[in-house]
């Protein structure tokens, strides 16, 4: 009895904490999302109750497709490429070579950096008239793009720097996982006369599957929640054209002077659920993989 | 030959972050020229303005980022002890809020933190902003200095016990310093999220005395006349966390990233 107590005790803060900075935020902002605030009343209180009309506004808007399109793109087309990518440095350094743990830990410097300052050094290699990239691509005789302020390139533009920042994770991931594969399976595989390519698709692929799923779904996770790197190069535009639920509920609620914060709320409830619905995958799978 | 490979292959992905350094050293005059690989006329201009400044931000940075450890540490590493050693009934559900914790969008956390703060009028303090970062950083380092706390024998605790050491005895003299290395990685990375924090900043700090220097970037590059060589500047000084990081707890890195993600 008493040591069960003394359980409690340990946990008692922590406890506290969630229901204070969790629970509560994430009441207030369903709060918020079923009410008709304005700025006045969001000092003083007294907002009427308006049901769904919050989620109403924001599904009728036209944005809200675009917004929801783009974010799934952002996230499919980043995910593929972070995977593949940092698979491939992943299965290059696991091979081990002289400096290979230093070269591995270099490659983590994108991932660590504050997001606003990747972001930023992005968007000036991707700027229009003085970026580097630009400058290449007239160089080889191509023709200049205008990355961040041309609605059909600036989705490209963001994607592009967040594959960049999301492949040092899947390598550090894929890459314990490939040490956890028995050294004899590549034994045996490489007596049956299998070159490289065939040990690949037929020995390593499979049986890194749960650690793929994993980082895929970890990756899903933290992608949908990717805010800094789009609002940091493109503000969502031009036009709302790089803009997806989370920079959209950003938008809304704190990107002019006119703040709409039921409808942002709400933009960020749906947000929640997509991604809550994707955390619950992950951890089925995690659980299911530590059974095994 | 594998290793001439990978250098090329670092030094491609780190590109990015040379021509950061490269741009914080271009003269202004420059800027507008063809982009050149090297810098041909380096400047210190933009680092000058840093020091003249940015200097406050990254004070900032540093309380908020330091005070952000220390509350998460103090939440997470006796509930971690709790969760790995005294099992409490419920333990499950708890991990489990955590892992859920760990995957709320940002955007939503700021948009209910605003709210409370705004009602109860804590908008721009700094210390607002610490408790607003503990929320990335605290169930990741409860979740990782479980998985550390778990690994201390049981055998070692029951002799403690034996001895009259009670749990809080316990916590302090065996298995906090036989973990230690797990309070290095929590402290590590909660230090690193709430340096590297711009949305909290931009959502609850954006009118405060006491301005982080996420904030501090942002606003030069809202600036009209845009000054990237100021603006890179900034971002090399930015950086400095992450990379001594690295350097010196490269290890650290890499356990705190896979005990975040896939057990082995």
């Amino acid at each position: 009895m008493r040591s069960r107590l003394a359980a409690w005790a340990f946990l008692l803060p922590l406890v506290a904490y969630l229901a204070v900075c969790y629970a509560y935020p994430l009441f207030t902002n369903v709060d918020l999302s079923i009410r008709g605030y304005t700025v006045r009343s969001f000092v003083h209180g007294g907002a009427p109750l308006v049901g769904f009309a919050n989620y109403a506004t924001v599904f009728g808007d036209p944005t809200f497709r675009t917004a929801l399109v783009n974010t799934v793109l952002f996230t499919l087309v980043s995910l593929f490429f972070q995977y593949t990518i940092g698979l491939a440095a992943a299965l290059f350094f696991a091979r081990g070579f002289r400096l290979s743990a230093t070269l591995r830990a270099l490659f983590l410097v994108p991932w660590l950096l504050p997001l606003i300052v990747s972001a930023s050094t992005w968007a000036w290699l991707l700027n229009s008239e003085s970026g580097l990239v630009n400058a290449v691509l007239e160089g080889v005789g191509l023709t200049q793009v205008n990355w961040l302020t041309s609605p059909q390139w600036s989705l490209v533009a963001v994607t592009i720097a967040n594959i960049w920042i999301g492949i040092p994770f899947n390598l550090v991931v894929l890459y314990s996982g490939l040490q956890n594969i028995p050294r004899e399976v590549y034994e045996a595989s490489a007596l049956d006369g299998a070159n490289g390519w065939q040990t690949f698709w037929r020995v390593t692929f499979p049986l890194l599957r749960p650690v793929s799923a994993i980082t895929l779904l970890l990756g899903l996770v933290y992608t949908l929640k990717v805010f800094d790197v789009i609002w940091i190069m493109t503000k969502g535009g031009p036009s709302g054209s790089s803009t997806t639920l989370a920079t959209w509920s950003y938008e809304l609620g704190f990107g002019n002077m006119l703040p709409r914060f039921g409808p942002s709320a709400a933009v960020g409830n749906v947000l929640i659920l997509i991604a809550v619905v994707a955390g619950l995958l992950y951890i089925r799978m995690q659980r299911r993989q530590e059974l095994s | 030959m594998r290793t001439a490979v990978g250098v090329l292959l670092t030094a491609l992905m780190l590109f990015p972050v040379y021509w950061m350094i490269n741009v914080s050293l271009t003269p202004m005059s420059d800027m507008r020229k063809a982009p050149s690989l090297f810098p041909v006329n380096p400047t210190t201009e933009g680092y000058e303005r840093v020091l003249r400044e940015q200097l406050p931000y990254l004070g900032t940075s540093l309380l908020v980022a330091l005070g952000t450890v220390v509350l998460t540490l103090v939440l997470a590493a006796p509930a971690a002890y709790s969760l790995a050693k005294l099992r409490p009934a419920g333990r499950q559900t708890l991990s489990f809020l955590l892992l859920v914790a760990q995957m709320i969008p940002g955007i939503i956390m700021a948009l209910g933190f605003y709210g409370i703060y705004v009602k109860l009028g804590i908008t721009n303090t700094w210390w607002g902003l610490v408790l607003a970062d503990s929320t990335i950083a605290v169930p990741f380092a409860v979740l990782v200095l479980t998985s550390f706390m778990a690994s201390v024998p049981d055998e070692v605790l029951q002799a403690a016990k034996i001895d009259g050491a009670g749990p809080w005895r316990s916590f302090v003299s065996i298995v906090l310093p036989a973990s230690r290395n797990g309070v290095v990685t929590a402290a590590l990375f909660s230090f690193l999220w709430a340096w590297s924090d711009f949305l909290f900043a931009a959502t609850l700090d954006s009118g405060g005395r006491l301005q982080p220097v996420t904030l501090g970037i942002y606003r030069y590059i809202g600036n009209n006349n845009q000054e990237w060589n100021s603006i890179m500047a900034t971002a090399v000084v930015a950086s400095v966390p992450a990379t001594v990081l690295i350097v010196v707890a490269q290890r650290f890195v890499a356990a705190g990233v896979t005990s975040g993600a896939v057990k082995d």
